[in-house]
Parts: structure tokens; sequence; C-alpha cells
């Protein structure tokens, strides 16, 4: 596009000079009000420029969706995300542990993200992994990443979602994929249980140091889908639908 | 008896918002003072507060618009400084619940209260003198429209100091705008004030399109309208089709908030995904809304500082009719990571790089209008010049932003904020400024200092560069919009940039308020005398500046575009001799009276005062109901009194 760009950019500057009314030299043509060749090519420019475009974002948004799972060689790692005010719980259901506010996985290993809000909403992102996806009261999104080396990188929301959002962020460990099932087999062997008493704790507003959980309940993060579609005293009339976003 | 209402609604305890409302209230109580001691209220309220003429409203528009302009920046600058000090251990000065309302207001003003007025304005003043008719379809409801806009603008100013504004960005989102998460009134003041204000935008939306559609000079085909009433025309029909939508979600958004209901709750089967669809189903059509007519001010300014016709007329007409329905089809680009299917996203994007040709081959048909001219440096042009290249950039980058997989990296980023205040800043804005320059010696008479003028010019595009190329940059490297402390330290020398750009743009303003001072005193030098300084080409230069009320004596007759040009080229106009006389609308004080009901009205709805509530609804129709029964809404301008103004007015010419 910097090819259309660039010349307009040149293009205007040039015939603002050299037609300025002191110039001498310039040929003015002032009855020039329509030329078809002209206009064929102001029309031209722009919609070779955006069939072309149109095909990128066609391939593109399909290639790069953030609900199509990532080929890799490793098995994919499940991880549940949900959003509180204002730090960030990761579930590893199939590990039956849980963090807050940081997010270790195995490098070259694809993710696979189911992500909820139990607040406002909120988006998840971690600009160095790739794309963000908004994480919504009720309901579920879905976002694969997958991070090709090892290395830390900050996560944030980004999207707005009260006072403490600035504060929101975490940060993510990618390691070894042996190093993984050492951290999980340490997560396992120390800290809190993740229950009601805590769960209640953390949806409390407020910021949050990163902590990891030895223990979840299962299906906590549908626990937590459902409740917050129904959480209200006065929505006792509607049934609660937990809603998948398509 | 008075809801909510407490003396804890004042912040006595925050120093910054209590100390610039005192300012602003010493201000407001000199100007009254001022007004009081010289006697000029009578003036004041006969020729102005009670006015319909459209280019006195059309000038009240202006002036609420660069006043809030003034808000608008200042919040802009404590953003700017919040961001560039609250850097890693750092906290800044601003707490999150005071940064938070200043961003809020911040984005509210700037699109309803500044860029809305200053476009609303412009079309008010140039529309009916280029469309050649004497006035509006409906002059009374102009006024009602005005006053409300400006009663909106006031109940966001209030709270800044009764209570407090809303915390939840421009755009409100729900469930953080809902009563669960945001119970105090920052967001009913921010409801109230744009539901009101929304009202006055609809009327003036349904006035200028029976203007247009019905209101024309003898012989003006729709092939004959200016650019400028095209664009006029196709921004009010947007009003029109997409200020219900956000009317009616900012109700729904109410009855969540007031009596309890789940449209937008996470809970009981609410749907906050429909609220943000709803609210940008609008807020597209919007930003066109705003760009359109900042279009068709470029289009007059291209071709009258050229010298030349503007190129292909009938291209741009089409384009702007193709991008008037082109923006109802691209809403969902405001947020693709909300979890749409690959083919849905798709098609929005695709959608939104359509529109971008329409809008190319504006770009080339004002770069012909250039090519083989006589172009004069003028102010205006200057803006023009600024505004085709600053545009292409944020053209660009908002084709951009319309790749889906982009936006996923770059959605909410400062890229973003960087992104709209390109187009809004490059094209709205000096839009507005080239137009302001443009006709204000047709509505005061004398023209604006052009070196002053020039002088802002180069602060805005300088100081655009600098603001706003940093937060390119820094949204690249993964900065999200709204944050209130800054963790990564190496961010801070963009910031330090933009806070510069900021301070350049502070310049850009001075100059502005500086020119308009200047040129005031120095208006017996500056005095138009002839109604055409540019050699313009379309029929409001074809009038005196400032035109009289009546604005025609007798109602031109056109044949061709550029009608006043083909005046010209064809030889002076005959001397009239008889003239038939003028029936003008009669000055009413039932938009005044109505936005100040208004105003008790939404304030006491925010504080749940529910008895003022229903007096103030009561009076407020009282007002509608008395004005739409009063019979003598019209005053005559005699036929000897027409012909003697027309003399004085064509003596002074000759002597020009």
């Amino acid at each position: 596009m910097l090819v259309v760009v660039v010349p307009v950019i040149i293009a205007t500057l040039a015939f603002a000079w050299w037609y300025r009314a002191s110039n001498p030299r310039a040929v003015r043509s002032s009855e020039l009000a329509y030329e078809g060749r002209i206009e064929f090519v102001t029309w031209s420019i722009p919609a070779l420029t955006v069939i072309l475009l149109s095909g990128v974002i066609w391939i593109g948004s399909h290639q790069l969706d953030p609900r199509a799972p990532i080929t890799a060689k490793a098995a994919p790692l499940r991880v549940d995300v949900v959003a509180l005010d204002w730090k960030w719980l990761f579930i590893y259901p199939d590990q039956g542990i849980a963090a807050v506010n940081q997010l270790t996985i195995p490098a070259q290993t694809p993710i696979t993200f189911r992500l909820t809000s139990a607040t406002v909403m909120n988006s998840f992102f971690v600009p160095q992994l790739g794309s963000q996806i908004y994480t919504m009261g009720g309901m579920t999104t879905h976002l694969n990443l997958l991070a090709s080396e090892p290395g830390e990188f900050p996560g944030i929301s980004a999207n707005f979602s009260g006072d403490g959002f600035s504060r929101m962020r975490f940060l993510v460990k990618a390691v070894p994929s042996s190093d993984f099932e050492a951290w999980v087999a340490q997560v396992r062997g120390g800290g809190a249980a993740l229950d009601d008493a805590r769960i209640a704790e953390l949806t409390k507003p407020g910021t949050a140091p990163p902590t990891t959980y030895r223990s979840v309940m299962p299906q906590l993060f549908e626990h937590i889908v459902e409740q917050t579609a129904a959480a209200s005293a006065n929505a006792a009339v509607t049934p609660p639908v937990p809603q998948e976003v398509r | 008896m008075l809801g909510k209402l407490s003396w804890s609604a004042i912040p006595f305890s925050e120093p910054l918002p209590l100390i610039s409302t005192a300012v602003v209230a010493i201000i407001i109580l000199v100007a009254l003072g001022i007004v009081t001691a010289k006697g000029w209220w009578p003036y004041l309220w006969r020729e102005w507060l009670t006015s319909v003429d459209h280019k006195r409203i059309g000038v009240m528009y202006v002036a609420l618009g660069l006043v809030m302009l003034l808000r608008g920046f200042a919040d802009a600058l404590m953003m700017r400084s919040q961001q560039a000090l609250a850097v890693g251990t750092a906290q800044g000065y601003l707490p999150p619940e005071h940064y938070n309302q200043i961003f809020s207001a911040h984005g509210t003003i700037m699109i309803f209260f500044v860029a809305m007025p200053l476009v609303i304005g412009l079309m008010n003043f140039v529309v009916p003198l280029q469309l050649g008719v004497r006035d509006v379809a409906f002059p009374v409801l102009n006024s009602v429209s005005f006053w409300l806009t400006a009663a909106g603008a006031l109940l966001v100013n209030v709270s800044l100091v009764i209570g407090n504004f809303a915390r939840t960005g421009w755009m409100g989102y729900p469930p953080l705008a809902g009563l669960q998460f945001s119970p105090d009134v920052g967001v009913d003041y921010y409801l109230w004030s744009l539901q009101i204000s929304g009202i006055g935008t609809l009327l003036t939306g349904v006035n200028f399109v029976t203007t247009i559609l019905k209101l024309r000079a003898p012989g003006m085909s729709y092939w004959h309208m200016p650019v400028f009433c095209w664009t006029a025309l196709a921004s009010n029909l947007l009003i029109v089709a997409a200020f219900p939508i956000l009317t009616a979600t900012f109700l729904m958004l109410l009855l969540d908030r007031y009596l309890g209901m789940h449209f937008f709750t996470n809970d009981a089967g609410g749907n906050q995904m429909m609220y943000v669809n709803l609210f940008w189903a609008w807020g597209h059509p919007e930003v066109y809304i705003l760009v359109l007519p900042a279009f068709g001010i470029f289009s007059e300014v291209a071709a009258t500082y050229s010298g030349k016709a503007l190129f292909s007329y009938r291209s741009m007409v089409l384009a702007t009719l193709a991008i008037c329905i082109l923006s109802f089809m691209v809403w969902l680009h405001h947020f693709f990571t909300m979890g749409a299917g690959a083919n849905v996203n798709a098609f929005f994007g695709i959608m939104s790089a359509v529109i971008a040709v329409p809008t190319g081959v504006k770009v080339f048909n004002w770069l012909f209008t250039m090519f083989g001219g006589r172009i004069v440096f003028t102010t205006p042009m200057l803006y023009l010049i600024g505004f085709i290249i600053t545009f292409v950039i944020g053209g660009l980058t908002g084709v951009l932003l319309a790749i889906p997989p982009v936006d996923f990296v770059l959605h909410n980023s400062v890229f973003l904020v960087a992104h709209f205040h390109n187009v809004i800043i490059g094209g709205v804005l000096f839009g507005v400024l080239a137009g302001y320059n443009h006709w204000f010696p047709k509505a005061f008479g004398f023209t604006l200092d052009e070196r002053l003028g020039k002088a802002s010019f180069w602060f805005w595009l300088f100081g655009f560069y600098l603001a706003f190329m940093p937060l390119y940059a820094l949204g690249l490297m993964g900065m999200t919009r709204r944050l209130q402390h800054i963790a990564d330290p190496s961010w801070r020398p963009w910031l330090l940039v933009a806070e510069v750009g900021a301070i350049v743009i502070l310049f850009a303003i001075l100059c502005q308020v500086a020119q308009l001072y200047v040129s005031i005193r120095t208006r017996a030098h500056r005095r138009d005398v002839t109604g055409d300084p540019w050699n313009g080409r379309t029929l409001e230069w074809a009038t005196p500046s400032p035109p009289p009320a009546y604005n025609f004596a007798v109602l031109p007759n056109v044949e061709t575009i550029d009608a006043f040009w083909e005046m010209k080229r064809k030889g002076r106009r005959p001397v009239q001799t008889r003239y038939e006389p003028v029936h003008l609308p009669r000055n009413s004080p039932t938009g005044f009276i109505t936005a100040f009901f208004a105003v008790v009205t939404g304030f006491a709805l925010i504080w749940h005062i529910w008895w003022i509530v229903i007096l103030g609804l009561i009076a407020a129709t009282a007002t509608m109901l008395v004005s739409g029964w009063s019979h003598e809404r019209e005053r005559e301008i005699s036929a000897a009194e027409i012909a003697r103004s027309e003399r004085t007015r064509a003596n002074l010419g000759g002597a020009a």
C-alpha cells in the first residue's frame, strides 16, 4: 500500500509547489474538470489495491483464526483463563492445578485456551505470542497460541476494565517441556488448594501477587461460566444460559 | 427530597477538579458581569439566544465546539502528562479513579461536543447559503437542536464538580458501565448528557435532510448542488439512520441501571455483546457523519484556492454516497477480537477495505483539482495539503487495522489510538479549521489574520506528528490504551516525545485564540466589502459579508454547478430594482427554555430527584406545546427595507 501512499504524498507536494500562483513556468489548465482516462485510473488504483488486499484478508482471517488449532509435533496443552477484578486466573484442567497472574507453559507446544470473565469484559493479550481475545462473563471464547522459544513474555488485559486495569498484568513463562513437567509436580507438591473460600477471595476487586494452587475442583471453568451467567439474586426468573461465542 | 445528592458529591478532597472548576466559574462570572454591566443582555437575548437564524445558530455551534475543544484538550494534556510521568516505579499525579474519568471525558467531549458542534455549526452556516435559500426547513427546531446540544455539554461539565464523570471509557461498555460495576453517578452523567444532545443531533439530521431535499434555489437540481451540500446531505442521512440506534442502546443501558433490567448484564440472560454491536452500528457511521462534511469543505477549498472547478464532481458525489452506504456495513471491525468466526471477520475486514476505494478516489480528485490550477497558499489551502498527506497515512494504518489477523495484535493498542487521531485530527479537525478560516469573513465581514492562522496550522501539523507517531511505535511494541501506569520503562522516551507533541498542539491552540483576538482588534483593516474575498465559486459568496437576515434579496436562479462562478463569468448580475417583501421566522425562546428544562431534568435524573424530573418534563413539554400552538411565527421585511439595504451594499461594493 505504500506503493500508493508514497506517490500520493509526493504528488501532493509536487502539484502544490509547481502550480503555485507565482510560478510563471506552470502551464495552467483551468478548465480541466473531467478527463475520462484520469477518472479510470483514479478508480482503478484503489480498486485493484483493495481486490488484492481482500485476498490477503480472506486468507489471513482463516489461517490466523484464533480458534484454529495450531499444528505442531507436541500434543496441545489445555489452559482455561478467567479474568477477575483485576487479576488473571489460569486453570490447567488436565493437570488439576491453577495459578494467578503467572502462566507457565511448555515451549513449542500449542496451547488451547478457553477464556471467560467472572467480572467485566477484558481482553487476554500476550503481545509477543500473538492474537488477543475478549473474555466475557457467562461466555466462552477460544484462542490458540504457541511459544516457539522458551522465554518470558508479559501479558496484559487489552480492554479497559476499571480502576485496577493497568496493573492487571501477568507473566508468561515458556519453558522446555521437561521443565514444565517438573513445574507441574512442584505446584502439586505445595501451596494451597483453590477452594470456594479462595475463589471468593480472588473475586474481590484488587490486585494479587503471582500464586499457584496445588489443586482445583473439577469443572471449575464451567462452574464459573455458569455462576457468572446466573449470579445475581434478582435473576431467578431466567434460567442461566451459558453462551458460546461462535 | 434531593435523591442521591448531598454535600459528599462535591470532591472537596481533590484539588484538581475544584481548582479548575473555580477558574472556569470565575471566568464565567466575569463574562456574565461584563455582559450585565454593559447592558448587553437584551442584545444577546434578542440577537443570539432566541435567534432562529441559521447563520447565528451556526456561529453559536462553532463557538460551543471551540470552547469545548479547550476543555477536551486540557484533558488530553493531563493524560499525556500522566503517561509520561507514571512509568516504572513512579505513579504520576493522577490516581486511577481520576485518570479514568479524564480519558472518558476526553473522548466523550471531543466526539460529541467538539467535533459534532463544529461540523454541524459549519453546515448550519453554509448549507442554506450555498443552496441559495433563506433558512433551513425548520428554523425553530434548529434552535432547539443547538440548545439541546449545549445542554448536554453543560451536564458533562457539571460532573466535574458535582459528583463525577464516567470511568468506563467513552464507549461505556457494559457490564463495566452497568449498575453492578459502576454504581455511582458517572455513567448516568455520560448517558443523560448524550441522550439530551442526541435528540438535538437527530433533529438536526431531520432538519437538514429536509432542507437539502426540499429547499433549494430555483433551478438548482441535485446535480447543481455544491459538493459540501452533498456531503452534508450524506452526513445528515447518516445522522437520521444512526443516532436512533445510539439513543435506543443508551435507553436499554439506562433501563438496566434505573430499573434493574438485564439487557447487557453478565447474568439473567443479558448480552454485553449486543451493546458493543449496537454501539458501533452507530459508532462507525458517526465517523463518517464527521468526516464527510470535512471532505466537502476540502472540496470547496481545493476548487476555490486552485482557481479551478473541482475535478470530477460526479465521481466525488458518487464516492460520497458510496461511503454513506458502506459505512453501515463495517461496524464489526471495531471488535474482531470478540470471537466471531473467520468468515464473519473476513467479510467485515473486506468491507472496511472497500471503503478505501471511494475515499481513495476523493484523494485523487483533490489532487487533480490542484493539477493545472493557480494555487494560492491561504490557511485553508495549507490545511488541505496537510490533510491529504496526513489522511493517506491515517488511511494506510486504517486499512492495516481492517485486516483481522493484524487487528488481533493491534486492537485497543495505542496504534489504534494513533490511527483514529490521525484521521480525526488530520481529517475532521483540519477540515473544520480550514472551513473556519474560509467562511469566517462571510460570517463576520472581516478576514482572519493569515500569519497567525498559518502559524497555528504548522503547530497543529507538527504537534500532531510528534504526539501520535510515537504512539504508532508504542502500539507495535504492545502498549494498550487507557493505561494509568506504564510498567515498561523503555517506553518512556516515546511517551516524552508524545508529551512534547501535545505541548506543540497547545501552541497551535494558543495561536488560534490569538488569531481570533488579533483579527477582531484589526477588523477595520480587514473588512470584506465585496462579499467575495476568495474569488469563490458557490452562492454563499454572492451575498454580502455578513449576509443580511434574509440571505438573498431575490432568490438566485441556478443553471449550473458553481453557480456564483458562472454569474461572475457572464458578467455582473443585472441590478435588481424591484423587490418582494420577505417573510422570515420570528425569534423564539423555545429552544433555550426547552434546553433549560432539559438540563434540570437531566440533572434530577442523574441524582434520582424524582419530583424535579416530573416538573422538568412537564415544563419542557409545555414549552414545546406553547411554541407549537403559537401563531405569530413570521415577520415580514418590507420590499422598501430590502431595497434600502441592498442599495447600501451596492454602494459599498462599488467603493471597493
